[in-house]
């Protein structure tokens, strides 16, 4: 193992500022900030659909303020392949719907009120991420 | 108000997300590469997300209200199942294959590629193909 490319410091602010949201979603509208949750209802349910597509739209513009600031290009590397990123996006749907979370829901939400079931959901989603890079290679 | 709160708090998770570069599939799959060029970035977004959330996930427990919901939801499931460690797994592999999950990608829709938005639409079709597992 070697150690590139750390960034600590930009990761931890950036942490706290979806930390953050997090706080803001839960304290106003009582829920948790889980984007495949929100997502996912926003197709699947009728109720709260406007907020649940708002919250969408903002995770866009999000990024779009950034780039005011920085005044800079965002960097975004990924393979090009497009099978790859069919199959890649087919597991991500129907996995975290079936194991009820993402990174957000269970990785912070869960973590963050002491759920068990997140934490072995966490363990086992980044497990399987790094045997998958074992096998397949970053880009 | 419900809506203003959900619009604001998405622009904050997806100004956050870029901040700390999780927007980058590159950068998530330095995380995976544990046993190669490892990069333990991802790590530090979290510990920073669960210190700031933590302590208020736990107003739930009193007897307090949310600012402007009747109540909180909170989901109910406690069991550590099959289906669990399955979904998990499921999830894993993908986010692995490609570096993108669903916050991320959605907010890299702001940087117009084709990539995201072919992620984006499968990921979709699998919250439909989830329906017959549950």
């Amino acid at each position: 193992m070697m150690i590139v490319n750390f960034t600590p410091l930009s990761a931890f602010i950036g942490g706290i500022i979806i930390g953050l949201a997090v706080v803001l979603y839960f304290i106003g509208n009582g829920k948790l900030a889980g984007v495949s949750g929100i997502a996912n209802n926003f197709i699947s349910s009728k109720i709260n659909r406007i907020d649940n597509f708002l919250f969408i739209i903002g995770l866009v513009i999000g990024p779009i303020i950034f780039s005011i600031f920085i005044n800079d290009e965002i960097p975004f590397l990924i393979t090009d392949s497009f099978p790859l990123i069919i199959f890649a996006g087919l597991l991500v749907g129907v996995g975290t719907r079936v194991g009820g979370g993402c990174t957000s829901g269970h990785g912070i939400c869960g973590i963050g009120r002491f759920s068990l079931r997140s934490v072995v959901a966490t363990i086992t989603f980044i497990l399987t991420g790094i045997i998958t890079v074992l096998f397949i290679g970053t880009i | 108000m419900n809506k203003l709160i959900s619009l604001v708090s998405g622009i904050i998770f997806g100004f956050g997300l870029t901040v700390s570069s999780m927007t980058n599939p590159a950068k998530v799959l330095g995380f995976l590469d544990l046993f190669g060029h490892w990069d333990p970035s991802l790590i530090f977004v979290m510990i920073g997300a669960i210190i700031v959330s933590s302590p208020f996930f736990f107003l739930s427990k009193s007897k307090r209200k949310p600012l402007f919901a009747q109540s909180f939801s909170i989901p109910e499931a406690k069991k550590i199942d099959t289906k669990l460690i399955f979904g998990s797994s499921l999830f894993g592999i993908g986010w692995g294959s490609v570096g993108l999950c669903p916050g991320p990608a959605i907010s890299s829709l702001a940087l117009l590629n084709n990539y995201s938005l072919a992620f984006i639409v499968s990921m979709f079709l699998g919250f439909l193909l989830a329906k017959i597992f549950n």
